[in-house]
């Protein structure tokens, strides 16, 4: 069984940069959202083709100073939160677009 | 045999904000005169449209009190609705049709909306604030109703070329932001004047006990701008267009809170 969670940014919102912060504005309600630095990381990881659980180990764990569980546990609150915001979309199965792009990558 | 046609010319004039033309016809001298004195000082000798509008008038007292706007994309028109006006605009054919009561405020609105989607493919926008030019430079004074925009405006030295009391039109030509004239008031119940300067300063206002300036930078300035652009679609495209205008602007222009005593004092801090 493929417990694995894949996270992909949604299409629908509109995202930069500032700072150390990440400033995300939904287009469905306009309601603009800024995530911190740790944030922002898994956010910029969020390709839709890459498991959160590597995202976490890859991108938090190797740079912060936070244990795994810890960090795996705020991230998936963190994920959750964004996808009820519709930010960010979540599935167990990696998304055919990021699939195809992984695959032309290669 | 001799015979007689009746030919009926619509009515027809041309409200330019900006620098956009927008030409509106109506079966209904009445209304075209109407719209003429509304926006006087913006109604445009030329006969050249950038786009041309339908207007079809209900009866009175039949709009519905339904304040929510809704601005959607639709096979290639915008669809624009309230309850007191319904009106459609294809950018393609460059037509549109407006259906509304004998109401300028109706047509107020829809003028709204049809800039701010026209400003946003132009890197610019609309915004809650009021705005004068000075010295050759435009400064805006921005917030949420109660704020003291048009405290701001009433409080204007005679020296100072009132813009807006209201709705702002900020516009970008080139790499520099000017603050245009608009017809859109507040309570001062007055038109603003048709000129432009480029934009010095926005201030975003709060009342205090004492007059003083502090710079906003970063992530405070975008939010604090975002806060009072107009949003009018939902569309994904235009969302993305005004937030990155708001970055824009925000990496080129001061954004400052201005807290302040409403007293002409204030005005000696704008300069």
């Amino acid at each position: 069984m493929n417990e694995k969670r894949y996270v992909a940014r949604s299409t629908a919102i509109a995202a930069r940069v500032l700072g150390n912060e990440m400033m995300i504005m939904s287009a469905t309600n306009s309601t603009l959202f800024t995530l911190d630095e740790l944030g922002t990381v898994i956010w910029e990881a969020a390709d839709g083709a890459t498991p959160l659980d590597e995202i976490v180990m890859q991108k938090v764990c190797s740079k912060y100073d936070i244990a795994p569980e810890v960090a795996m546990k705020d991230a998936e609150a963190f994920v959750t939160g964004l996808a009820e915001h519709g930010l960010l979309l979540v599935s167990d199965q990696p998304f055919e677009q990021a699939k195809r792009l992984s695959a032309e990558a290669k | 045999m001799p015979s007689v046609t009746a030919v009926t010319e619509r009515s027809s004039v041309v409200v330019k904000i900006g620098d956009m033309p927008i030409r509106f016809h109506c079966d209904d001298p009445a209304f075209i005169r109407l719209i003429r004195e509304r926006y006087d000082g913006y109604v445009s000798s030329v006969t050249e449209a950038s786009f041309d509008f339908d207007i079809e008038l209900a009866p009175l007292g039949t709009e519905s009190r339904d304040e929510d706007v809704s601005v959607t994309w639709n096979s290639g028109s915008w669809l624009m609705t309230r309850g007191d006006f319904r009106a459609e605009w294809n950018p393609s054919t460059l037509r549109g049709r407006i259906q509304q009561t004998m109401n300028p405020y109706s047509l107020d609105s829809v003028l709204r909306i049809i800039h701010t989607l026209l400003l946003a493919r132009k890197g610019g926008f609309l915004v809650h604030a009021s705005s004068a030019i000075r010295n050759g430079r435009a400064f805006l004074f921005s917030g949420v109703s109660g704020a003291g925009k048009t405290t701001m405006a009433r409080l204007a030295p005679p020296d100072a070329s009132l813009l807006t009391d209201e709705i702002s039109y900020v516009t970008r030509p080139d790499d520099r932001y000017l603050a245009v004239g608009t017809p859109f008031f507040g309570e001062l119940a007055r038109v603003g004047e048709n000129l432009r300067a480029p934009i010095e300063c926005i201030y975003l206002l709060a009342k205090g006990p004492e007059n003083k300036i502090e710079p906003i930078v970063g992530a405070d300035a975008v939010r604090g701008l975002l806060g009072n652009i107009l949003f009018f679609a939902r569309d994904p495209e235009f969302v993305k267009l005004v937030f990155d205008a708001a970055f824009d602007f925000v990496n080129r222009v001061p954004v400052r809170r201005l807290t302040f005593v409403p007293d002409a004092r204030v005005w000696e801090l704008i300069v």
